[in-house]
């Protein structure tokens, strides 16, 4: 039998498919070059309150005088551009890419939500001529090109976007374990991946596997936000358990991940938040709204103490605080590059 | 993607592709060394396939476009999501040729319209015709555009 070479035996050419999968991911690592810290709010389970977390954690950082983005990573189900108070706006775009929407405290913002025609419009893409079945009936082929599609998506909404200096860039992940570790492969070793959960412990059972997702996937750290963990009672200030179960207590305890805030069930919360205020901008002494705060003060603390402890001392000369309207800019010097090197040079 | 000529033992090279609009494409590999050539052909499923990756068989012709896989892909576009904004120098358009632009989705109309100007400024044709427009789309391999 004669020996024909193999693809690796043979040179690269430039039009070959994994030269071109490398140049995505190359273009991807240079956009995120700028932004000193990724970190997604995820949970693997739905109905979490994810998006309104990750709308008011972007919120509540960018009042901290830190220039924030925040992309929504949940395809289906978009809502960040209506939290974050920009539902409606026109994404400039130019040879070198797509210029975000503003959003609350100068949120550089970017959604499909922006992308698609009205309210009720779902994310649908254009099919292809169906091939004839076996019995000559249109054979479906969507789901076989589907989520390799939605996933191209997602690193151009990644890519794309001339996000620009940035101290964090907040991803809202989409629900579903499996859309988690696509997020996790396209942007490796991120900063943090904050799993947001209920006391449940159906939620508890779903997030456990996405902790792990998260840790495989090299995030630097996992640690947990809980939702709607008691209710206040607006009269007195009492706050009562809102489940009989403590599924967040016991997911950190038997995942080993610490517990970053724990929300209160506030309805304040969705008020705000829904109608594009975030509550930590539009009821800032809010139950919710205090706790989220929080939770942006200890972002910024354990990504801090994490980014000094990994350069070198005078990395940090001349950084200073800025503030939304200079974010809106873009003003400001180029922050250090962040850790996104992308994919090493293909050989083949 | 390779193909290699046995005969050779030569990688070919990749030399043309031809987008017939029915969703199949036909895309040409010639051997550097002997010129025999072969043809690959794909179904609209395995067409669509490829162009889910956001690669080109054959590798591209134009750099690729902010969003293009989302622009040129989405069914249920905005029309105004997006301003584009537009090279400085006029490239004129015949009427047929803007009358065929305007059938574009309005979601893309702006990246199609920029990929046919510079299409056309790089080559220095002075008016965009559909005749310059289908050579351009057989050039650039602007499947779904």
């Amino acid at each position: 039998m004669r020996r024909i070479r193999t693809y690796y035996e043979t040179a690269a050419t430039g039009h070959d498919v994994v030269r071109q999968v490398t140049d995505q991911l190359h273009r991807l690592a240079r956009r995120l070059a700028t932004v000193r810290h990724v970190l997604a709010v995820a949970s693997g389970k739905g109905g979490v309150g994810k998006s309104a977390v990750a709308a008011n954690l972007a919120a509540a950082l960018a009042l901290r005088g830190r220039r924030v983005g925040a992309l929504d990573a949940d395809l289906n189900g978009p809502s960040l551009a209506r939290m974050l108070g920009a539902p409606h706006a026109t994404l400039r775009a130019d040879d070198d890419g797509i210029e975000p929407a503003t959003g609350t405290a100068g949120v550089r913002l970017v959604s499909m939500d922006l992308l698609l025609a009205g309210e009720d419009a779902p994310l649908r893409w254009r099919q292809p001529p169906a091939p004839a079945g076996p019995h000559g009936a249109p054979l479906p082929t969507a789901f076989l090109w589907q989520s390799m599609l939605e996933t191209g998506a997602l690193r151009e909404l990644l890519a794309d976007v001339r996000w620009g200096p940035l101290d964090y860039l907040v991803i809202d992940a989409p629900p579903g374990t499996d859309r988690l570790a696509r997020l996790l492969e396209l942007v490796p070793g991120l900063a943090a991946t904050l799993l947001v959960t209920t006391p449940s412990e159906a939620a508890r059972h779903v997030v456990a596997k996405s902790v792990r997702l998260a840790r495989e996937a090299g995030t630097r750290t996992v640690a947990l936000v809980g939702n709607m963990t008691a209710y206040t009672c607006a009269a007195c200030g009492h706050a009562s358990p809102l489940f009989h179960a403590d599924g967040v207590r016991r997911l950190a305890e038997t995942a080993h991940a610490p517990v970053w805030a724990e929300i209160p069930f506030d309805p304040t919360l969705s008020d705000t938040t829904d109608r594009g205020e975030p509550a930590v901008v539009a009821a800032p002494s809010s139950p919710a709204a205090r706790a989220l705060a929080a939770l942006a003060a200890r972002v910024e603390a354990e990504l801090e103490t994490h980014a000094a402890s990994a350069r070198p001392a005078h990395a940090d000369a001349g950084r200073e605080t800025h503030t939304g309207a200079e974010q809106e800019k873009g003003a400001g010097a180029a922050p250090p590059p962040g850790p996104y090197a992308g994919p090493s040079e293909e050989t083949p | 993607m390779k193909f290699l000529c046995l005969g050779c033992d030569e990688l070919m090279a990749f030399a043309e592709r031809q987008l017939p609009g029915d969703g199949t494409m036909a895309a040409v590999f010639a051997c550097p060394r002997c010129g025999r050539e072969i043809a690959l052909l794909t179904n609209p499923m395995e067409t669509q396939l490829v162009s889910s990756l956001g690669i080109k068989v054959g590798g591209r012709a134009v750099p690729e476009q902010p969003l293009e896989l989302v622009r040129s892909q989405l069914a249920t576009g905005r029309a105004d999501a997006f301003d584009d904004a537009h090279p400085p120098a006029p490239i004129a358009w015949s009427a047929e040729a803007r009358e065929r632009l305007e059938r574009v989705p309005a979601f893309v109309r702006g990246m199609v319209k920029r990929i046919y100007t510079d299409y056309a400024r790089e080559r220095g044709i002075p008016e965009i015709t559909p005749a310059v427009m289908d050579r351009a789309r057989q050039e650039l391999g602007l499947e779904g555009m």
